[in-house]
């Protein structure tokens, strides 16, 4: 019997190390244009449950502003696209570590983020938006101190309050989803996330209201690319250049974000075309 | 409210992306827990060794998976290894090395407290009994061992089918992030359906869950009689 188990403990440490030896067999780090080209398929990143942004419909296709962007992307470059379910705590991990080739969902940008990734050029702004019950509506940042605000792990939200508010209790959350739910559920007092996000979502839940439309300075949204992938991102902006001529935003605005945000938003006010914001 | 909760759950091909996710789900849970199993199995042996060395490295393993919670070895053999060594495994392949890491570490210990909780008695009284060396093995110990395992090795089988929910974070499309990419389409029109989706995630999980963790039961009735 004992020498039965030696057997299997060298076995065993076998096994392991063959393991870690199979999962060696990998391929090259940052992937450039060209080898996007010869593989056929480019990679892109987006929310799978951010409606209208990225999001999967009932019949589990991809939708939304972000992902109708990503399909054309990978039709200009004539190779098919592989969309990857991304969340916002994981979003620059996808990246750094190659797991995507593009990250397109929402990722707004922000100095800290721009030393581990490249942004190519804008395709969308915003600003933070706060939205709470009409019962205890909150209307300015100041009515926050001292209570419970819900913001998802890995946004805008979450690092603008930590810093400029910090007597604000966050309450964070890993998913949108189990945000705007705790919201409901009356687990904080308010929540903020991006202020298209708010609007959208307070229009379709009546007792809620938007108190603050606009906090923090105006962002923009632009798709991220590994730090260095240059030729990737010069892709990007020569596309979002060229698509300028049709009005490319505009006609996505149209097909993923109108029905959501009706006659509340002004399509200017959040779309960017060309890269380009005055 | 019901209705449109419903409306949402039949909507498209809803139900059968969620049964497509709860595959998913098993499809994970089965593999690692076979896998679990099997290493455990050859673990726990391992594990009654008296050198130190391999006391050493089995207690480095078991404290390992104790002490680092699931979420972080998930991080750190996705984007980790990716980062550092290039070793790009898909997010299935990912979560199968970490819960076989666990499980099987988790079972090793199981298996090693069932086999020194026999009494060296039994052996001897084998022996007494005039039965040979693969006789005792074969009706006094392993049978005792089998017994006293069961019940923990089926508690850690339902604690990985639910912890499989995890994998989401490293891009896994599973049963419960089926459900959120769902409640989230349809959070404007029927805002209400949350609950009511998650209720269905929770009556999923149950049928799993729950049948596994009859056995026992069942088990132990057979072996009284």
């Amino acid at each position: 019997m004992r020498k039965f188990v030696k057997v299997l403990a060298l076995a065993l440490s076998l096994a392991l190390s063959l393991l870690f030896a199979a999962a060696a067999l990998a391929d090259s780090r940052v992937r450039t244009l060209q080898d996007i080209k010869d593989s056929g398929t480019l990679v892109i990143g987006v929310f799978s449950d951010k409606k209208p942004f990225g999001y999967v419909d009932e019949n589990g296709d991809y939708q939304g502003y972000d992902v109708y962007f990503a399909r054309r992307l990978a039709q200009d470059l004539g190779v098919e696209l592989k969309l990857v379910s991304v969340d916002a705590p994981n979003r620059v991990e996808y990246l750094t570590s190659a797991k995507v080739d593009i990250i397109l969902a929402n990722f707004t940008v922000i100095p800290a983020r721009a030393e581990v990734v490249d942004f190519a050029l804008p395709y969308m702004k915003v600003a933070l938006g706060v939205v709470s019950p009409d019962s205890a509506l909150i209307t300015t940042a100041a009515q926050l101190a001292g209570k419970t605000l819900i913001v998802s792990k890995g946004t805008t939200a979450e690092t603008y309050f930590a810093e400029n508010h910090p007597e604000v209790r966050l309450l964070k959350f890993d998913t949108y989803t189990e945000a705007f739910n705790a919201l409901l559920d009356g687990r904080g007092d308010a929540l903020s996330t991006d202020n298209t996000e708010v609007l959208a979502w307070a229009l379709e839940n009546p007792g809620f209201t938007v108190g603050i439309e606009s906090l923090g300075s105006l962002d923009t949204i632009a798709p991220a690319v590994q730090k260095g992938n240059d030729t990737v991102r010069a892709y990007i902006d020569e596309e979002i250049k060229a698509l300028a001529a049709e009005n490319f935003f505009h006609a996505d605005f149209d097909a993923t974000l109108k029905d959501v945000y009706g006659e509340a938003v002004n399509p200017d006010s959040l779309v960017v075309e060309g890269g380009v914001t005055e | 409210m019901l209705a449109s909760a419903l409306g949402v759950l039949f909507k498209g091909r809803n139900l059968a992306r969620l049964l497509g996710g709860l595959w998913v789900t098993l499809r994970l849970s089965a593999v690692s827990i076979l896998l679990s199993v099997a290493l455990g199995l050859a673990l726990g042996m391992v594990m009654t060794l008296r050198s130190p060395i391999i006391r050493a490295l089995t207690r480095l393993w078991l404290e390992t998976i104790r002490i680092v919670p699931q979420l972080v070895l998930l991080f750190i053999v996705y984007f980790g290894l990716a980062r550092a060594f290039n070793l790009q495994l898909s997010g299935e392949a990912a979560a199968v090395v970490v819960f076989v890491f666990w499980g099987a570490g988790e079972m090793g210990d199981l298996v090693r407290g069932a086999l020194t909780s026999i009494p060296a008695h039994q052996r001897e009284s084998g022996a007494a009994l005039g039965l040979t060396r693969w006789q005792i093995n074969r009706y006094v110990l392993i049978p005792q061992t089998l017994r006293r395992l069961i019940p923990q090795a089926i508690n850690l089988a339902t604690r990985m089918i639910k912890t499989t929910s995890l994998v989401m974070i490293i891009g896994v499309v599973e049963v419960l992030k089926i459900s959120q990419q769902i409640i989230d389409a349809s959070r404007y029109d029927a805002p209400q359906a949350a609950v009511f989706i998650y209720g269905v995630v929770f009556l999923m999980y149950f049928m799993v869950c729950w049948p596994i963790s009859l056995l026992p039961g069942r088990l132990e009735k057979r072996w009284k009689e």
